[in-house]
């Protein structure tokens, strides 16, 4: 095995080194096999999808095949445009893909490891992207976590990962080795600030209200059931409210996803064993177990977990200290929808904030004292798809940003160029040292441009005053 | 020094949101400014004491380097701070995003003894500029700076936010411990790991500037004279030799070889006179240690016989005379180590060309320089060779444009500072996205459909017509 891995990574320095990766030409016929690939291998991906995650195709194609696309698509037409210097400088299958087109766009060789609990997914990719790229230069090595460590023995120039925070820590470590920049994509619980959006005393809640709802059902389960680093974890929201919003959800989730667990259609299921445990472990726990007013049903034969609502579970417990990852969805109420301010504070910096608000003073405090990788306004997830935005976390949820030109940035080393003639020698740059050189470059150095010449003509001591006491 | 106590007493300034004012950030920033103009002599005083520096190379490459930055950033915090509106796309419409800087938290900067103002406090600006709290840990290789920054910073600075911590390798340790929203570290690769593998813990992000053998290719077309004084300039003339920009090697062709040693050594004693070790305006090697290793560098048996040039040495004084060594052998210590001292070996190859592979061979450097009338090799060299900076016909100077990253690649660190970059590196860029409850779209919701898979796709691709094709269910 250790002669496999040092030999995927000289062939792809070999490539590298050829500097056939730098060129536009080559960029671009990578990225378009990245095209090629997705449209004749589409299926293929669904069904890997399906079998690993039970993802509905329409979800797969929401916020993968597509995602991919228009990234492959927008940095196709963009590449030149980045590549080109600037004046004063020179310069899943969505997770794992995304990523690539940026290294791929920047010029780099790549070696690709996707996750070994996706496995349909990953020997898809190892399948397709060796017949449509160049094999020589873009290399996908799968395997289990004795693969990623040999990996993380070698010296790279740049590490992308995107996972938990426990396995950053390992990255991080591994790559401070060989001093390698890393990028780390990870997750944290992302709340969701839930105001009361409408006058309470008029209706018995708003339109928008009811908007909010389907958005946070969206944010919630709709992403891989709530396994995706920006779902929603929890919801923050003001006592008198919870009644309405928790009737509005049940609504929402029987209309999306029907009643019964064993026939819910378009939600993925939980991706192994491991995960489906730890889930289920996070129910167990008395206390949680008595918060539950809505799902809370599994079915450990097929992997299913039900859609659950918790209200109120104790704060002190593990549903509400490790992110979630899965179906579940507390809501914690608070006396004044302003204590949520605090209440994230007081916590890891997560990847993504929702808040669903009209009150622009609301608004304006949330974006001032919080502090997360993204902030969405009456909006789940959506950010994701915003390519002008950067995507990447802070403090406990990574750090390093991608998407669209982020990611080329990412894969890319700014290089600080000058160029300088022969012409205009200043004396005054060079030794020895003396008054008149020094007198020459405090002038220079405060923009006196009349005393700099006053002190060439001789004249400066004539006008001088006394400068230092 | 209690580290823990530290951090726990900043991140309560921090969390109070005191920092994150423009107003408190201009009033630090103006501190440190008065600090370099009301104190210069104390300061050019404790930089001679370190290093013999001399006073109008401490001023020009510290002092007004630093207040330079500080004017900088005065000028621009406004603009800088100011959100970024960017467009948003058809997939998130209706809606508006913007990109908003804001402060990390509590930050923590370890700085190196050969520009110990400057390294200090560019990063502290840096830091300020961006609105966090700052620990600032100079380094105990240049004590008498070391002292001066504790005692002026704790003089003018706000305390509750911006501290001095003083020591070595056990105090740095002890922060090192601690939790930090980013680590800006000035210094080696060895303990840039180290560094590294501490901020691993707490997936703390760490900015390294660390050094490497800078090149300077020599091309037979142009005037020796200039080319070698920019040279001096950049090797002697800064802390003699012991900054991390400083020309490590040259490389040239056999024929120019005579050319330009005669204008080095002429150049030479114009600037430092006959006896170097006698000048003033030459700083001395900061310690014994370093004295020691560069010694070792010289008595290596693979060299002894390659000095054409200087090569005295004054232990009591810690001085070492500019010297120049001829073709040293590629496996001798001096090439295989970063040289951070007196002491330029010139490496000869057949063509100016071949320079390019014999700089490609190696860690990335963190300068790289190339003399040239040449536009041709002008542009092989700036696409081929991968340093944090490079500059053509002159040396150093790329670190005095605050519109320029300054930062290295590879072996020679990461991240970057300078002007606007510094600012960048010291904050977070969050994403911010509106929406308003108008223009929820049925599609994006289960149960999934044939009709809502076509409006999907061509939402996501951008295709208008076949978005209004699947909305009329065409």
């Amino acid at each position: 095995m250790d002669v496999v891995e040092e030999d995927v990574l000289g062939e792809v320095t070999t490539a590298f080194r050829s500097r056939r990766t730098r060129s536009v030409a080559w960029r671009k016929a990578q990225l378009q096999a990245i095209l090629k690939l997705l449209d004749e291998n589409e299926e293929e991906i669904f069904e890997a999808l399906r079998q690993d995650l039970g993802k509905h195709p329409v979800e797969s194609y929401r916020d993968e095949v597509g995602v991919v696309r228009k990234s492959a698509t927008n940095a196709l037409r963009c590449v030149e445009k980045w590549m080109a210097p600037q004046k004063s400088v020179i310069s899943s299958a969505a997770l794992a893909l995304d990523p690539v087109i940026g290294a791929i766009s920047a010029g780099n060789a790549i070696v690709l490891k996707p996750s070994e609990l996706a496995p349909k997914c990953s020997s898809v990719l190892a399948n397709t992207i060796p017949r449509y790229l160049d094999p020589e230069a873009i290399k996908v090595v799968e395997g289990g976590h004795d693969v990623s460590e040999q990996l993380l023995q070698l010296k790279w120039d740049k590490i992308f990962f995107t996972g938990s925070p426990r396995v950053g820590r390992l990255i991080m470590s591994a790559a401070a080795k060989h001093l390698t920049p890393v990028t780390l994509e990870l997750g944290g619980k992302c709340p969701t600030i839930l105001d009361r959006l409408s006058n309470f005393s008029d209706l018995q809640y708003g339109v928008g209200f009811k908007v909010a709802v389907k958005r946070i059902v969206g944010g919630k389960w709709g992403p891989c059931n709530g396994q995706a680093c920006i779902g929603i974890d929890y919801v923050l929201v003001e006592t008198q409210f919870a009644p309405v919003l928790i009737e509005l959800l049940e609504k929402s989730i029987k209309t999306f996803y029907g009643e019964n667990l064993k026939t819910l259609a378009n939600l993925a299921r939980i991706v192994n064993k491991h995960h489906f445990d730890r889930v289920h472990n996070l129910l167990k726990d008395p206390k949680v177990a008595a918060s539950v007013v809505y799902g809370g049903s599994v079915d450990e034969e097929n992997m299913a977990i039900e859609p659950t609502i918790l209200l109120n579970p104790p704060l002190d417990a593990d549903i509400m200290n490790e992110e979630i990852f899965g179906p579940l969805l507390p809501i914690i109420t608070l006396k004044n929808i302003e204590e949520s301010i605090p209440f994230i504070n007081s916590r890891p910096k997560p990847l993504a904030i929702y808040a669903f608000t009209k009150n622009d003073s609301l608004k304006e405090k949330i974006l001032q004292e919080t502090s997360s990788g993204s902030l969405t306004f009456n909006d789940a997830m959506i950010q994701f798809l915003c390519d002008t935005l950067p995507f990447g976390g802070v403090g406990q949820s990574g750090y390093g940003r991608y998407h669209g030109k982020f990611t080329f940035d990412t894969f890319s080393h700014e290089k600080a160029v000058l160029h300088r003639s022969f012409l205009v020698e200043l004396e005054s740059r060079y030794p020895p040292w003396n008054d008149f050189k020094m007198e020459f470059v405090r002038l220079a150095y405060n923009y006196d441009y009349l005393g700099m010449i006053l002190l060439l003509l001789g004249l400066r001591g004539l006008f001088r005053t006394n400068r230092r006491q | 020094m209690d580290a823990e106590a530290i951090v726990k007493e900043l991140r309560g300034t921090y969390g109070s949101g005191k920092t994150k004012s423009y107003e408190w950030r201009v009033s630090q920033l103006k501190a440190l400014l008065k600090i370099a103009e009301n104190h210069e002599k104390e300061i050019t005083d404790a930089l001679y004491s370190d290093l013999s520096k001399p006073e109008l190379e401490a001023f020009i490459h510290e002092v007004s380097m630093m207040k330079t930055a500080c004017k900088l950033a005065l000028k621009e915090l406004k603009w800088w701070m100011k959100p970024e509106k960017v467009k948003t796309s058809l997939t998130s419409f209706p809606s508006s995003a913007e990109i908003v800087p804001e402060p990390l938290g509590v930050v923590l900067v370890i700085s190196a003894w050969n520009y110990p103002f400057l390294l200090s406090l560019d990063p502290v600006i840096g830091a300020i500029a961006a609105g966090n709290a700052v620990v600032l840990k100079p380094s105990e290789i240049a004590p008498a700076t070391s002292s001066v920054l504790a005692k002026l910073l704790g003089q003018y600075m706000d305390v509750s936010a911006i501290r001095v911590v003083e020591g070595a390798v056990p105090e740095t340790t002890a922060l090192l411990e601690q939790k930090w929203d980013k680590i800006f570290y000035t210094g080696n690769g060895k303990v840039g790991r180290i560094v590294l593998a501490a901020a691993a813990k707490h997936l703390t992000p760490v900015v390294l500037e660390l050094g490497g053998k800078s090149p300077v290719v020599v091309d037979s077309n142009i005037d020796y004279k200039i080319a070698v004084r920019r040279i001096i300039a950049g090797k002697w003339g800064c802390n003699n030799g012991q900054a991390c920009i400083s020309p490590d090697y040259i490389i040239t062709t056999k024929e120019s070889v005579p050319k330009l040693l005669d204008a080095m050594k002429q150049e030479l004693e114009k600037f430092y006179g006959k006896d170097p070790l006698k000048s003033g305006d030459l700083s001395r090697i900061v310690n014994a240690n370093h004295f020691q290793r560069l010694s070792k560098l010289l008595d290596d048996n693979k060299v002894v016989d390659k000095v054409v040039h200087g090569g005295q040495r004054d232990e009591n004084n810690l001085k070492i005379s500019p010297t120049i060594l001829l073709d040293v052998p590629e496996d001798s210590l001096i090439m295989k180590e970063e040289i951070f001292g007196p002491l330029l070996p010139i490496i000869t190859v057949n063509k100016v060309e071949d320079s390019i592979q014999f700089i490609k061979a190696r860690e990335k450097p963190l300068a790289a320089y190339l003399f040239t009338s040449n536009k041709k090799l002008e542009e092989e060299f700036v696409m081929n060779i991968s340093a944090g900076g490079l500059l053509i016909n002159d040396t150093t100077l790329q670190v005095a444009l605050s519109t320029l990253p300054f930062g290295g690649v590879g072996e020679s660190g990461m991240g970057s500072c300078h002007g606007k970059f510094s600012f960048d590196t010291f904050s977070h860029k969050k994403a911010v996205l509106r929406r308003s409850f108008a223009g929820d779209v049925p599609a994006r919701y289960p149960p999934y459909t044939a009709g809502k898979a076509r409006f999907l796709k061509a939402l996501l691709n951008g295709d208008i017509i076949g978005l209004i094709r699947a909305l009329i269910g065409w």
